[in-house]
C-alpha cells in the first residue's frame, strides 16, 4: 500500500517546482514547460484521491477522477497548441523569446 | 517494504530531480524539455502503481510523446540555442526572490495543513472491483455517463487546432 | 520466483532470436533481395578462409567495420545529446517486443505457460506508448548535431512520427472492436477459428475482418518507421543523410539496427494482428495437440504444438519481412506534402470510415 500522505505531497512539492519555475524563469517556453509542471501535479493528486475513494456506496468502482484528469491532458493539449503558435508569432515579431521583450503595453 | 512501495519512492524521487533539474537548467532549453520528459514518464509509473492503467498510457501517449515533441520541435523551429539573456536586472532579482521564498512558505503551509485533514488510506488492492481503471470500465464511464464533457472537448481540440493554425501562419499579403 | 525465472527466460528468447539473430539476417536480406529484385548478383565477396556463402558473412564484416571505426563528434554539436540519442531510439524499438506473443497458452506440467513476455491486459496500448516514446531518437540527433542537414532531417522525421502515430492508433480501433480486446494473446487465440463468409470457410484472420483496417496500419507503421517509401529524414539523395549525417561508428550501426528492429516489431505485429499470430490455418490447437498427443502421449503432443507454433510465427513474420522490403524496392520516394496529405487527408478519413462501417456491419450481424 502506498501512503496517501505521500502521494499528495509529492503532488505538492511538484506544484512548487513549477510555480517557482514559472516566476522566475524568463524563457518563455520554459514558462509554458512550468505550467505543464503543475497541470501535472494537479493530476497526481486527482489519481490519487481516486484511488482513496475508489469504491463507491454500492460497491461499484468510482473513476470520476480519472475522468477528470483525462479532460486535463486533452485540455493541456490543446493550451500547449495554442500557446506554441503564440510563442512562434512572438518570435517571429520580437525575434526573442525573453518575455522582458515582450513589454509594449507595460506603463 | 513491498515492491509497491520501493517503486513508489523510486518514481517520486526521479520525478522530483527532472522537476528541478527542468527548472534549473538556465542555459539548456532542450535538456530542460528531456528532464521534464523523464518526469512525465516517472508520474505514468506512479499512476500504474495507483490503479490508473488507461491514464499512464495516455500520460506516455500524449503527453510524453506529443506535447513534449511538439515543445522540442518548436525549439528546433526557431532554432533557439542556449539562452543568453544577460543578468537579471536588480530590482527584478529581489522580486523573483521573494515569490520563491513565497512559493515555499506556501508548500510548507499546504503540507502542515495536509496532515491534518488527510483522509483514511482507501480500499486493498484486492477490494477494488476487477479491471478498475482499465481500459474497458474507463470506456464505459465515458462514453455512458460522460459523453457530454468527451464531445465538449472534442469541440475545444477543434477550436485549438483552427486557432494554432492561423497564429502560426505566416501573413499573405 | 519460478514467475521471474520464466520471464527472464522468455525475455532473453526473445533477445537472442528476434534482435541478435534476425537484425543481421534483415541487413543480408536487404541486400540479396534488393539484388535479386534488380538482376544484379548482390554483395558476395566477404569471406572466412576462401569461402563465400552468397553473401552471409557480410553482416558480421557490417558489424566488425562499424565497430572499428573513428567516432566523431562535430565540433560545436551537444555532446551528451548527441550520444544519447542512439540509445534512446534503440530502446524502444528492443521494448517493444515484450507484449508480442510468439505462442500461445499451453498447459504444461500443472500450471499455464503463455508464450509472450508479458502478458499485460493491455498490451496494445503499450506498443502505441512505446511507438510515441520512439519520436525523441531522431528529434534529438537532428537537432544536437550541429549541421543544416540534420537539422531538416530531423524535423521531417519529427511531423512525419507524429502525425502517423494519430492515424496508427485509429486504424487500429477496427480490430480492437471485431477481437473485443487488447491483449494480443487473446487476439492470436481468437484468430485459431474459422470464420464462414458466404459459405466458404475462411481462417478468422484479421486480414479477412479488416483489410482496410490492415491497408492503413501497414502503411502507417512503415511510415513510422521512416522506412522507404516514407524516408524523407533520410532521403540519401537530398539530404546527405539527414538526421544520420553526423554519426559514425557503432552510433550510427545502432541507429541503423534499431531500424531493422522495427522491421522486425512490425512484422511481429502485423503477423500477431492480422495473418493469425501463432496459429496454423484450419489446424485449431486442440486438433493438433489431439492428433499428436494420440501418437505420443499429452505431454509430447503439447511440447510439439509449441514447437509448430512458434514455428509458423517464424515463419509468418519472415514473410512480412519480405513484403516490406518488397515494398521499400519497388516505390520512389514520397515528397514531403505528398506524406503529410496523405495521412491527414487520406488515412485519417478512411480510418474513421473503417471505425464506422465496422460498427454498422457487427451491428447488423447482431454481434455486438
Amino acid at each position: 500500500m502506498i501512503p496517501i500522505e505521500h502521494v499528495i505531497g509529492l503532488s505538492l512539492a511538484l506544484f512548487t517546482v513549477g510555480l517557482v519555475g514559472a516566476l522566475v524563469r524568463r524563457n518563455l517556453i520554459v514558462i509554458m514547460m512550468s505550467i505543464e509542471l503543475m497541470l501535472n501535479a494537479v493530476n497526481l493528486a486527482l489519481v490519487g484521491f481516486n484511488r482513496v475513494w475508489a469504491v463507491g456506496a454500492m460497491g461499484q468502482g468510482r473513476l470520476d477522477g480519472q475522468i477528470f484528469v483525462l479532460m486535463i491532458i486533452a485540455v493541456a493539449a490543446a493550451e500547449v497548441a495554442v500557446g506554441l503558435g503564440i510563442v512562434v508569432s512572438l518570435v517571429r515579431n520580437r525575434d526573442s523569446v525573453n518575455i522582458e521583450e515582450a513589454n509594449l503595453l507595460r506603463w | 517494504m513491498e515492491v509497491s512501495a520501493l517503486l513508489f519512492y523510486a518514481f517520486a524521487s526521479l520525478a522530483l530531480i527532472s522537476a528541478v533539474a527542468m527548472v534549473a537548467f538556465v542555459r539548456h532549453a532542450v535538456a530542460g524539455v528531456l528532464s521534464l520528459t523523464v518526469t512525465m514518464v516517472s508520474l505514468a509509473g506512479i499512476f500504474v502503481l495507483l490503479e490508473a492503467h488507461l491514464v499512464a498510457a495516455i500520460q506516455i501517449m500524449v503527453y510524453a510523446g506529443a506535447i513534449l515533441v511538439l515543445i522540442l520541435f518548436v525549439i528546433m523551429l526557431l532554432n533557439l540555442r542556449e539562452d543568453d539573456f544577460g543578468r537579471v536586472r536588480p530590482g527584478r532579482a529581489t522580486l523573483k526572490l521573494a515569490g520563491s521564498v513565497l512559493a515555499v512558505c506556501a508548500f510548507a503551509l499546504l503540507v502542515q495543513q495536509l496532515r491534518d485533514v488527510m483522509p483514511a488510506q482507501g480500499p486493498a488492492a484486492e477490494a477494488l472491483p476487477a479491471g478498475f481503471g482499465g481500459y474497458r470500465a474507463m470506456g464505459i464511464a465515458l462514453y455512458t455517463d460522460y459523453v457530454v464533457p468527451v464531445e465538449t472537448v472534442g469541440l475545444l481540440l477543434l477550436a485549438a487546432i483552427v486557432g494554432a493554425v492561423i497564429l502560426a501562419k505566416r501573413r499573405i499579403d | 520466483m519460478l514467475f521471474f525465472l520464466v520471464v527472464l527466460a522468455k525475455a532473453l528468447f526473445i533477445l537472442a532470436v528476434g534482435v541478435a539473430a534476425l537484425a543481421p539476417i534483415i541487413t543480408w536480406i536487404e541486400r540479396k533481395q534488393s539484388a535479386v529484385m534488380q538482376d544484379r548478383i548482390g554483395a558476395n565477396r566477404a569471406d572466412i578462409g576462401g569461402v563465400t556463402v552468397i553473401g552471409l558473412f557480410h553482416p558480421i564484416a557490417d558489424v566488425l567495420k562499424l565497430l572499428t571505426k573513428e567516432d566523431v563528434v562535430p565540433r560545436g554539436a551537444n555532446r551528451a545529446l548527441h550520444m544519447m540519442a542512439p540509445v534512446i531510439s534503440a530502446v524502444p524499438a528492443i521494448a517493444a517486443f515484450a507484449v508480442i506473443p510468439f505462442g500461445g497458452v499451453y498447459e504444461l506440467a500443472g500450471g499455464d505457460l503463455t508464450l509472450v513476455a508479458s502478458d499485460a491486459d493491455w498490451g496494445l496500448l503499450y506498443i502505441l506508448a512505446i511507438g510515441s516514446l520512439a519520436t525523441y531518437g531522431g528529434v534529438i540527433a537532428g537537432w544536437s548535431s550541429n549541421s543544416n542537414w540534420a537539422l531538416l532531417g530531423g524535423m521531417r522525421c519529427t511531423a512525419q512520427m507524429i502525425s502517423y502515430e494519430v492515424t496508427m492508433g485509429l486504424s487500429l480501433v477496427g480490430v480492437f472492436m471485431v477481437f473485443g480486446t487488447l491483449k494480443l494473446t487473446d487476439m492470436g487465440v481468437a484468430q485459431d477459428s474459422i470464420l464462414w463468409i458466404f459459405g466458404v470457410p475462411l481462417p478468422n484472420w484479421g486480414i479477412f475482418l479488416q483489410p482496410l483496417g490492415f491497408l492503413l496500419f501497414l502503411t502507417c507503421v512503415m511510415a513510422e518507421n521512416k522506412r522507404p517509401p516514407f524516408d524523407l529524414p533520410e532521403a540519401e539523395s537530398e539530404l546527405v543523410a539527414g538526421y544520420f549525417t553526423e554519426y559514425s561508428g557503432m552510433r550510427f550501426g545502432l541507429f541503423y539496427m534499431s531500424e531493422f528492429i522495427e522491421v522486425i516489431v512490425i512484422s511481429a505485429l502485423v503477423t500477431a494482428i492480422f495473418l493469425g499470430g501463432w496459429s496454423i490455418p484450419y489446424l485449431p490447437t486442440e486438433v493438433i495437440i489431439g492428433t499428436v498427443g494420440g501418437w505420443f502421449g499429452e505431454g509430447a503432443g503439447t511440447i510439439i504444438c509449441m514447437l509448430l507454433h512458434v514455428a509458423t510465427f517464424f515463419l509468418k513474420v519472415l514473410f512480412m519481412i519480405w513484403v516490406q522490403m518488397l515494398i521499400r524496392w519497388s516505390f520512389p520516394r514520397f515528397r514531403y506534402d505528398q506524406v503529410m496529405s496523405l495521412c491527414w487527408k487520406g488515412i485519417l478519413p478512411l480510418s474513421i470510415a473503417n471505425i464506422f462501417a465496422t460498427a454498422l456491419v457487427m451491428l447488423l450481424r447482431g454481434s455486438v
